[in-house]
């Protein structure tokens, strides 16, 4: 079993990478997959499952004493795809860090994590803010990361961040960064300062996902763009990310860029997102 | 006893603390809550918070510590506490029935960034019932600043100003015992001074066997007096850590003036708090107070022979250590190594203050303030002292050094009455003097070879 975290800045494209890269994984390449959404906002199954808004595994901890059933929170969804949302608290109040740890531990006590699982994937909420947020690459988790990046300083900048997170868990545990995926915003120079990027980390942009209107199409539809337009070319894209995950052998730990580094990088290849 | 404890060298630490010279926030707070009348004393936080905190009150003062808990689960934490905090107020007010539920945080309600403020002005109280608060996590300060920040709490949130003064003095007893407040009220007392006393743990922390359990002791300030506070004439703050935050929330909110003395621990100590109380009072000072005073002088110069010069090491709380050490100056013995748990407040600089005024050079006297028992057994090692003075938490150090130790302050858990007998005041002074020369006079019996035996002294 792969279990694979991806990571991002806000608003980047995590979840609709995530859950385009698990249905082209699941079509394409066959795979059982689960997909683990660690967002309060709990919209990273959302194109899998249909617009379906399933009950989240911190719903159950409102529900006073009651025995929870695996089959409450674990919907399956398209191509067989199992789909859990962590859930967490109304924005502004609690810890949603601490709802991540919980939702975890509550998973793997129910015994979602099962033998015939090719891949765990955990979608994960903006930056590492705090340990919470570091959860799915802790104690032996997530073996393996992917940061979500396009070519803006603010972008790299969380990448580079999070780069800084994956070093400190390295150390400890078996966590190493897969490589970067760059999901186009069609800047100038864009996939020259991804790679750059990626291989001052050490590490390699794993691929290019262009930019397609046909995304939105697909999401504006609640469908995968595997499932609502398979023969498109954006399909065929997410395809060849698929078989780059699926076929990745280089792990890392980053060596993440001082900010003078990445300023240079950007004066060089691109431009300061102006 | 404490063998791990390197005995060569003192070993430079930077991040670890062992044995800590201090305790939770809330501890103080609770205790501060308690001295209020028909207060609850509310814990937002997990139930093992305030478990240890209600046990470690009791384990000082031999009593009960009434209080109740937001009792987080696992939702609560990630959730936020606010839920909880809405149950619990409601349930101890349909349960227990106090006039004001007093609510601290927790390092855990603390941390999730629960807003208190939020949550308890969107309760719906019943009539007349009130819900205050302070912020306590145990990450910052200690037990004295959850007892000062408890106690500015109730000025903050009840203390009201109407348009005639009450002319009273409003007087801040410092982290003090139910004993030495009784002690401090015996001389407003004596100068006739109409005082409202807060927090005032008599008659909770130290109230007498009747045969029937009240849940709310007859003691306490009475919430009327509390929501007078504003009109007061004046404050006096005793010790600056534990009382001048509340002296100054009384000031900003309703522009009374204060005074801060340190607490009235020894002779120049209490002239300090007596001659306080004769400015406010325009008073002289009463000649039964003078008579107390020249008693312990007295008293003083008789056991002289056998305190003089002798070494002693000091721990405990900020203000009542700086009185201890002006005492123990008084009385010609050396302090040796002084120190706390309790951050801020300059500690090291007032140390050096009262050394110099006692004519004690710097170099005599080991200070530091954010020390703790450990290292302060590493120095004692190195260069011995006859006595300890402190909490109780001196205990171990002084079996391994069979070094003396003489009990005073907060907390002494294993030993009886503590809490009920004055350290403050000239009887407080005479009592110290007392437990300090038995103690090493004591010894001395005890050591000395049979033919040197004084059967009198």
């Amino acid at each position: 079993m792969r279990q694979v975290a991806i990571y991002g800045k806000g608003g980047i494209g995590k979840s609709t990478t995530t859950q385009n890269l698990t249905g082209a994984l699941a079509t394409h390449l066959g795979k059982n997959i689960m997909l683990i959404g660690c967002d309060p906002k709990a919209d990273s199954t959302r194109m899998l499952l249909h617009g379906l808004a399933q009950k989240t595994v911190l719903d159950t901890l409102r529900e006073d004493g009651d025995e929870i059933e695996l089959d409450s929170i674990l919907k399956e969804g398209f191509a067989g795809i199992r789909c859990v949302e962590s859930g967490g608290p109304e924005p502004g109040v609690g810890c949603a860090g601490r709802g991540i740890i919980t939702s975890i531990n509550m998973l793997e006590q129910m015994g979602a994590y099962t033998e015939d699982l090719d891949y765990v994937f955990y979608d994960v909420l903006g930056d590492v803010v705090c340990g919470g947020f570091a959860m799915p690459i802790r104690e032996g988790k997530a073996q393996e990361i992917y940061v979500v990046a396009s070519g803006e300083l603010m972008a790299l900048y969380a990448a580079n961040n999070i780069c800084k997170g994956v070093q400190k868990y390295a150390q400890s545990g078996g966590v190493r960064l897969g490589g970067v995926i760059c999901n186009s915003r069609k800047v100038d120079g864009e996939r020259e300062l991804i790679e750059a990027f990626a291989k001052q980390l050490g590490s390699q942009m794993i691929y290019f996902v262009p930019r397609d209107n046909i995304v939105q199409h697909a999401e504006i539809n609640k469908q995968v763009v595997t499932e609502f337009a398979p023969e498109s070319d954006q399909a065929a894209a997410y395809r060849g990310l698929a078989e780059a995950v699926d076929n990745n052998d280089m792990f890392v730990i980053p060596k993440p860029l001082e900010q003078d580094q990445l300023e240079d990088l950007m004066m060089e290849h691109g431009f300061l997102g102006i | 006893m404490l063998d791990a404890t390197p005995r060569d060298s003192v070993m430079e630490r930077k991040g670890l603390v062992s044995n800590p010279c201090k305790t939770c926030q809330p501890v103080g707070a609770i205790y501060a809550a308690l001295g209020v009348h028909g207060v609850m004393p509310h814990s937002h936080g997990s139930q093992g918070c305030v478990a240890f905190h209600r046990m470690f009150l009791t384990r000082h003062f031999k009593e009960p510590a009434m209080a109740s808990t937001s009792a987080f689960t696992e939702g609560a934490s990630v959730f936020g506490g606010g839920a909880n905090l809405k149950t619990a107020v409601k349930n101890i007010f349909d349960i227990y029935n106090p006039e004001v539920i007093a609510v601290h945080t927790t390092c855990l309600s603390e941390t999730i960034g629960d807003d208190l403020h939020s949550f308890i002005s969107a309760l719906e109280l019943p009539k007349g019932k009130r819900v205050i608060y302070c912020n306590t996590p145990s990450y910052v300060g200690s037990h004295v600043t959850g007892f000062s920040s408890m106690a500015a709490g109730f000025v903050n949130h009840l203390a009201e100003k109407s348009n005639e003064t009450t002319g009273k003095l409003f007087v801040i007893p410092g982290f003090v015992n139910p004993g030495d407040m009784r002690e401090m009220k015996l001389y407003l007392d004596a100068f006739d001074i109409d005082y409202t006393m807060m927090p005032d743990t008599t008659d909770v922390m130290d109230a007498p066997m009747t045969g029937n359990f009240e849940l709310f002791p007859k003691g306490g300030t009475p919430l009327a007096e509390v929501k007078r506070l504003g009109d007061a004439a004046h404050t006096i703050a005793l010790g600056e850590w534990a009382s001048e935050p509340c002296a100054n929330a009384l000031k900003r909110k309703h522009d009374v003036n204060f005074d801060v003395l340190g607490l009235p621990i020894g002779l120049a100590g209490t002239d300090a708090y007596v001659m306080a109380l004769s400015k406010f009072s325009a008073k002289p000072v009463p000649r039964e107070i003078d008579n107390l005073r020249g008693r312990l002088v007295d008293s003083m110069l008789d056991v002289h022979q056998y305190l003089s010069a002798k070494r002693v090491a000091i721990a405990g709380d900020p203000d009542t250590v700086l009185g201890l050490l002006q005492f123990v100056l008084e009385c010609g013995m050396i302090p040796a190594y002084v120190g706390t748990g309790t951050p801020g407040g300059n500690f090291e600089a007032k140390v050096d203050t009262i050394l110099e005024k006692y004519g004690v050079a710097q170099d005599d006297c080991w200070r530091k303030s954010e020390t703790d028992y450990f290292e302060l057994h590493q120095r004692i090692i190195q260069n011995p002292v006859d006595l300890l003075l402190g909490p109780s938490l001196w205990k171990q150090i002084a079996k391994a050094e069979d070094i003396p130790l003489v009990r005073c302050g907060f907390p002494i858990l294993d030993r009886y009455i503590h809490p009920l007998i004055p350290i403050v005041g000239y009887s407080g002074a005479l009592h110290l003097l007392q437990m300090i020369a038995d103690t090493l006079m004591d010894r001395q019996d005890a050591l000395c070879e049979d033919q040197d035996l004084e059967f009198v002294m």
